[in-house]
This record gives C-alpha cells, sequence and structure tokens, in this order.
C-alpha cells in the first residue's frame, strides 16, 4: 500500500526557548530533564485534525463583540491581521487560529486571576478564526494592558497576545504569544527571554501597521505566524507535497 | 551562491497560567462560544470499544500540575486518521470522528480526563512495522516552554506494543513502560490510566517529532 508521505522539516530548536529556562521560574519543575526522543515522521505526526468554518460563530474572530453585554469593552480598538505560512513561504490556509488576552486594564477574564484591576464586563478576551485560502487571519480586540506577575517581586508583562496555530499535521502544534512595537517592558520580560536569539524575539514583535489602520476607528498590527514546513523527499519517496 | 529562502519557525512562547480562556473558557469560567471544543471525541454510535483515558500530570517533586492544557490525536477503531493525508483508502472513516480533544488538568484535583473509543493499529513508515495502537498526546502550560509531544500505547496490547516501531527505539528499554496506559474495568467502563511525569524519576518519553 502507497501511503502519502509528507514529513516536516526538522524542527530547528535553536530558534525556540529550552524547557529549562531558570530565568522562567515556573520552568524549572516543569521541563524535561532527559533529552527528547527524535521521531521521523509517520502517519501520527503529518496528519491532524481537520476544523471547518461552520463550526465557528459569526463572531468567534471579534473580540470587540463576541462577549458584548451592555456595550463595547473599553481600551484601544485595534486590529490584528497577517498570513500565517509554513517554512517555504507558502500560506497555511484553512487553518484554526486561536486567540486570548488580558483586557486594557492588564486583567484576565479568568478564575485564578486575582490581579487588582477591573475585569471589563464586555470582554470575554479570546477569538477564533480560521485562515483563508492564502493563509490570512484578521480579528478586531481592545489593546491588552500590561500586567504583573509573581516571577520576581516587580516583574510585569509587556501587553501581548497569546496566539494557538493548529497546522494541517499534529507537529506543526505551536503556541506563542504576540508583542507590540514599542513596549518598553520588552526587553525586562524574563518570558520572551526563554528565547536565547535575539532575531528569534524579534519575529514576536508585531509592527504598527498603519495601512491597516481603519481611519478614525482603529489603529493596526501585523503578526505573522510562520509554522514548520514539509520536507523535500526527491529521491526517498514520491515527490508530492512541497 | 543559491541562497536558500526557507522562514525560520515563529518561536514558541508559553501557554501561560490562563490558557483556559482562549483553547477552554470554560474552565476559566465563562461560556462564549457556541461550538466549544472538548474532551469528548466519541458519539453514541462510534464504532469501537468506548473507553476513557485519564491521568494527571507530575511535576519534577512528583505534585500534580493543575492547570496543563492536554489535546489528543488518535486514528479511529480501524486504524485510519481522519485527515487527507491518511492514504490507508483500505479502513473506513468514521463519521463524526474527528479523532481530536482537547481538556485542562482540573484545577482542584489534577485530573484530565477524554471519553473516546479505542484506535487501531496504524501502518508504519515505509519499510517498518504496523504501529500499535496509540494516542498521539501534546501538552502545553505555564512553566512549559515549547509543547511537549508524546504518545500513550495500551497495556492490554502487548504483542503489537512488542513489535512497535517507535516503543522499540527507546532506550533504555525500561523507558517505554512511561507510555503504557493501565487498564482498569470500572463500574461505569474501561478506564485508561496515564500518568504523565514532566521531569525526574521514571520520566515520560517526549518526543521531537
Amino acid at each position: 500500500m502507497s501511503v502519502p508521505q509528507s514529513e516536516f522539516i526538522q524542527r530547528d530548536r535553536g530558534q525556540h526557548p529550552p524547557g529549562f529556562s531558570p530565568g522562567y521560574k515556573t520552568s524549572t519543575l516543569r521541563s524535561p530533564r532527559l533529552a527528547l526522543w527524535s521521531l521521523q515522521n509517520s502517519l501520527s505526526e503529518f496528519t491532524g485534525p481537520v476544523f471547518g468554518r461552520e463550526e465557528l460563530g459569526p463572531l468567534d474572530h471579534d473580540l470587540l463583540l463576541n462577549y458584548a453585554k451592555t456595550g463595547e469593552p473599553i481600551g484601544e480598538r485595534t486590529v490584528v491581521h497577517g498570513r500565517v505560512l509554513d517554512e517555504n513561504g507558502r500560506g497555511v490556509p484553512n487553518t484554526l487560529v486561536e486567540v486570548w488576552q488580558a483586557n486594557a486594564g492588564g486583567r484576565y477574564r479568568h478564575k485564578n486571576d486575582t490581579y487588582l484591576a477591573p475585569i471589563d464586563p464586555n470582554f470575554g478576551g479570546c477569538g477564533r478564526m480560521i485562515t483563508d485560502e492564502t493563509g490570512a487571519y484578521a480579528f478586531r480586540t481592545v489593546k491588552p494592558g500590561a500586567y504583573p506577575f509573581r516571577n520576581h517581586v516587580n516583574s510585569w508583562r509587556p501587553a501581548h497576545i497569546h496566539f494557538s496555530l493548529s497546522g494541517s499535521g499534529f507537529a506543526q502544534r505551536l503556541i506563542t504569544q504576540m508583542y507590540f512595537e514599542g513596549d518598553p517592558l520588552i526587553p525586562m520580560d524574563s518570558i520572551i527571554n526563554t528565547i536565547p536569539d535575539p532575531a528569534a524575539r524579534q519575529r514576536l514583535v508585531a509592527p504598527l501597521d498603519l495601512n491597516a489602520a481603519v481611519p478614525l476607528d482603529s489603529l493596526a498590527y501585523r503578526f505573522d505566524i510562520v509554522l514548520r514546513g514539509t520536507r523535500s523527499t526527491l529521491f526517498e519517496n514520491k515527490l508530492q507535497g512541497n | 551562491m543559491t541562497k536558500l529562502e526557507y522562514l525560520p519557525e515563529t518561536p514558541s512562547q508559553t501557554a501561560g497560567p490562563y490558557v483556559h480562556i482562549g483553547l477552554i473558557p470554560h474552565q476559566a469560567g465563562f461560556d462564549i462560544f457556541e461550538k466549544p471544543f472538548g474532551n469528548i471525541l466519541a458519539e453514541r454510535n462510534t464504532k469501537g470499544e468506548r473507553i476513557r483515558i485519564e491521568g494527571r500530570v507530575l511535576d519534577g517533586l512528583g505534585s500534580p500540575c493543575k492547570d496543563i492544557l492536554l489535546e489528543i490525536w488518535q486514528a479511529n477503531a480501524a486504524g485510519r486518521y481522519n485527515h487527507p493525508a491518511d492514504g490507508q483508502t483500505d479502513k473506513p472513516l468514521e463519521p463524526g470522528f474527528r479523532g481530536w480533544g482537547r481538556t485542562g488538568t482540573e484545577f482542584d484535583t489534577g485530573l484530565y480526563r477524554f471519553d473516546t473509543v479505542k484506535p487501531g493499529p496504524v501502518i508504519g513508515r515505509r519499510g517498518y512495522k504496523t504501529m500499535a495502537p496509540h494516542v498521539n498526546v501534546w501538552l502545553a502550560a505555564r512553566g512549559i516552554n515549547i509543547g511537549l509531544a508524546t504518545r500513550m500505547y495500551f497495556d492490554d496490547e502487548a504483542a503489537l506494543n512488542e513489535e512497535d516501531p517507535v516503543l522499540r527505539m527507546i532506550e533504555p528499554a525500561v523507558r517505554r513502560q512511561t507510555l503504557i496506559a493501565r487498564r482498569e474495568n470500572r463500574d461505569d467502563g474501561v478506564v485508561y490510566v496515564f500518568d504523565i511525569r514532566l521531569q525526574g524519576e521514571n520520566e515520560t518519553v517526549f518526543f521531537d517529532v
């Protein structure tokens, strides 16, 4: 039997934070001490869940409206947009993108968040969407606030939005965070600094994109995301899929 | 010289303590989407043996981690993935069975659960033997900087496990035991218990896939 093969390019761990990053204290007890076992991709790795647009509601992607009860949330109206690409530079179409964030005051709608900034009654702080045929996505939100967390006594997270990417294969699964250009808290953040390579850190900083701003309405930031691409196995297997 | 124009993968970042908001909002304390994703993979009529997968995720001191996001991805009872790249067309697809689910370890008990069906064996890489029934597991959380991938196998499949090309690769062999779930027949059905140890004694095997 012939099984189509479209293995992913080996992950370059140098682009990522190591599991054990003592500057981020919680990682010390939650990071494996033994080496990861390298596993050549089988069907179990290069397949993954498929999601349909019909599963999502019409406002699921709109953080300005998807939890609005008595009005719209307070904060800087912001568009975030970009493309999900693979390492070969191709758009990743029809893939699930999920986002979550604090409100404009830096407070999360979460039962474990006890920060003194108030909950916004009109802001849930999460959204989800599926990329179009070119890999593009876009959503509206309010810019999240900075907030303190207990890493050092006076440690603050820069404004950020969490992104979860599904990809087409389970081995592409990725969770990351997007930061905002010009935020003075970024260089001292213990989370972004788990990434050793300064150039890699910089790729998580979304530039202001005035061209995508909506005049008299919203500012815009652009954040492109790269998932793993598939290998060119020119002679090993049937040529396809890359 | 020809310039290779590959793009580098976007760096991973921790999912953080509030991952529930984005991925399983009900656990964060609110409902927002009409069709949230969840931990029930099998419908009433899904073919196969109905099973529950249950376990804990333990840190380097053996304490249960109560804020872990887990996802599973599995083949159906016939051993086929619901994905266009699965060319095992001699096996049936199962209508309504995506083969994927997500959940969080509970804030009070630290337990996670999935309700699903037991997957069948899946064809291995070219030139390798069939893979024993297994569930692919991915976890992310506060303190985990890049998602961890592992597999769960079934302790009542000893003969197939013995031949499994992935289990066989793992040395020393005693570490293979960290990937094998224990079957329990409880009053309300079959449960496979699968604890994941992030660090330390009997550390679970994690894969660079």
